[in-house]
């Protein structure tokens, strides 16, 4: 089913966390914006505050300077059409596959019989048709990871933020998950943001890639990837010249920050 | 192959041989009254069965009675502790203050207070439940990961959903686990209770049983206050066993 993508728009954000000792800056100035449909990757060392913009896009957390808009509107609480895939997958051991995937149509009180067929139908387009009684611990690391999907399926999201989702994945079954997340991604025309630390995969999954530098992080690269989605675009000689222009704008980001700290003080 | 089911059965068949071996071992080379051997034994407690009935039943009673009250304040406590620092801060210290006192030493204090009925032995178990429950339930909600918290909320779940769909279901396990490990304790205390003071319950019966050197009988008390041991213990071993299947 295609749905219209939300349209996202930084704007000037900035986060400071207060841990007690010391106010720290997650991010700095951060500004971008996401058109409807549109898929990118956010990258950057750890600890940039990619994962901070995440949770802001899906109203986790409130900007302490700037605007988030999403559809013209500030993020002040989860929204209803926002799926947000956390790292650890947001899953419950003590729900079935099935009661986890309606979870998020659960809370926003869908009517059970709806609920349940929802979560039906995108536990099949998932390919977990079958596993609805089973419980998260009897699933594979890549059912999992299609269960966390189907949950964000299920509540027809028009915005999918992940969060390293494939981080604990190993290589072989990654590049399978990365096909699914594309195949989803074409066949409903979601807006889509996900964080991660591996270049293959920024470059792989996001038409754009929004590079951040270490903390306090801010944009220091909006790089187009137009290539994205091709067929056999992993296997591109384009596909690497994309990867190694994302390593340098990581590595220059890194060094305009060393540069910077050097002359304020 | 075995089944689970049969290994299970058969597990428990060796550990009821092994103990009623054990039992009659001893009977014989013990050789007193006090100790018959378990055929006397089984012997004795269906003569007295009759009479046994309505001890047995005020025992269950109140324990039953106290593992609920104890674990209906404790548990919402225990939930409302481990959420807020502040009260947290303000309970700790009386919690670990109180926790290792054996409540049983208030057992004088409250026969003065509440008669020699059932009032001051529910009061006590209620009490030696509650420590119990309320100091396993808090380190589970505090062993609940602030992500599992977070996705409830990212799918805009509010704070009851938090409960209903984390809290609860994660912290179950821990509260029959330790209401089974309380069954113990509890009727350790009800003996205690009944024996001192009153003249109801299995406690008391063995007691009086005891200074009237009428050992089959006490024993046949000493077997049933086992039984409604076991028969709880295996109680909340079912509903633990159905509630964690998911772990």
């Amino acid at each position: 089913m295609e749905t219209q993508g939300a349209h996202i728009d930084f704007a000037h954000v900035s986060v400071e966390f207060d841990d007690g000792a010391e106010l720290l800056t997650a991010c700095r100035d951060v500004t971008f914006t996401v058109e409807p449909g549109q898929a990118i990757a956010l990258i950057g060392p750890s600890g940039c505050g990619k994962s901070t913009t995440l949770r802001m896009s899906c109203g986790l957390l409130t900007p302490s300077e700037g605007t988030v808009l999403v559809n013209g509107a500030p993020v002040e609480k989860p929204r209803q059409e926002t799926a947000f895939i956390p790292q650890d997958l947001g899953l419950f051991p003590w729900k079935t596959v099935l009661q986890n995937a309606a979870l998020g149509l659960d809370i926003r009180k869908v009517p059970k019989a709806e609920a349940r067929e929802r979560a039906q139908s995108a536990l099949q387009q998932v390919g977990l048709a079958g596993f609805e009684r089973a419980y998260p611990k009897e699933l594979s690391g890549g059912m999992r990871q299609r269960l966390a999907l189907a949950r964000a399926l299920a509540m027809r999201a028009d915005l999918l933020l992940m969060d390293e989702p494939l981080s604990a994945i190993d290589a072989l079954l990654r590049e399978s998950l990365q096909d699914a997340l594309l195949d989803l991604w074409r066949q409903r025309r979601h807006t889509q943001m996900l964080v991660t630390h591996s270049i293959e995969e920024a470059v792989y999954l996001g038409q754009r890639i929004v590079v951040f530098s270490a903390r306090p992080g801010t944009v220091v690269a909006d790089i187009p990837n137009p290539g994205m989605g091709e067929p056999d675009w992993r296997d591109s000689p384009a596909f690497a010249e994309k990867c190694q222009e994302v390593r340098h704008a990581l590595a220059s980001g890194s060094a305009q920050l060393a540069d910077g700290e050097g002359g304020a003080r | 192959m075995k089944s689970p089911l049969l290994r299970k059965i058969g597990g428990y068949v060796f550990a009821i041989v092994f103990i009623v071996a054990g039992w009659w071992i001893t009977a014989v080379l013990v050789n007193s009254p006090a100790l018959p051997t378990p055929a006397a034994a089984v012997e004795v407690l269906l003569a007295n069965a009759d009479q046994l009935v309505p001890y047995f039943l005020t025992s269950a009673w109140r324990v039953v009675v106290s593992l609920v009250i104890g674990t209906v304040l404790a548990v919402p406590i225990a939930h409302v502790c481990a959420r807020s620092r502040t009260l947290d801060a303000l309970f700790a210290p009386v919690l670990y203050l109180l926790y290792p006192i054996p409540k049983v030493v208030l057992l004088p204090i409250l026969l003065v207070l509440f008669g020699l009925a059932d009032a001051p032995k529910i009061v006590l178990i209620s009490l030696t439940v509650f420590f119990q429950v309320l100091v396993a339930v808090r380190d589970a909600v505090r062993a609940v990961p602030e992500s599992a918290v977070e996705a409830i909320r990212s799918l805009g779940g509010t704070r009851f959903d938090e409960y209903r769909h984390v809290a609860v279901p994660a912290t179950m396990p821990a509260v029959f686990t330790s209401l089974r490990i309380g069954v113990g304790t509890a009727i350790a205390v009800l003996f205690i209770a009944e024996a001192m003071a009153g003249s109801t319950g299995l406690g008391y019966y063995i007691m009086q049983s005891w200074s009237m050197v009428n050992y089959p009988r006490m024993f046949a008390g000493i077997i049933a206050m086992a039984l409604l041991g076991v028969v709880l213990y295996a109680i909340f071993d079912l509903i633990e066993h159905r509630l964690t299947r998911w772990r």
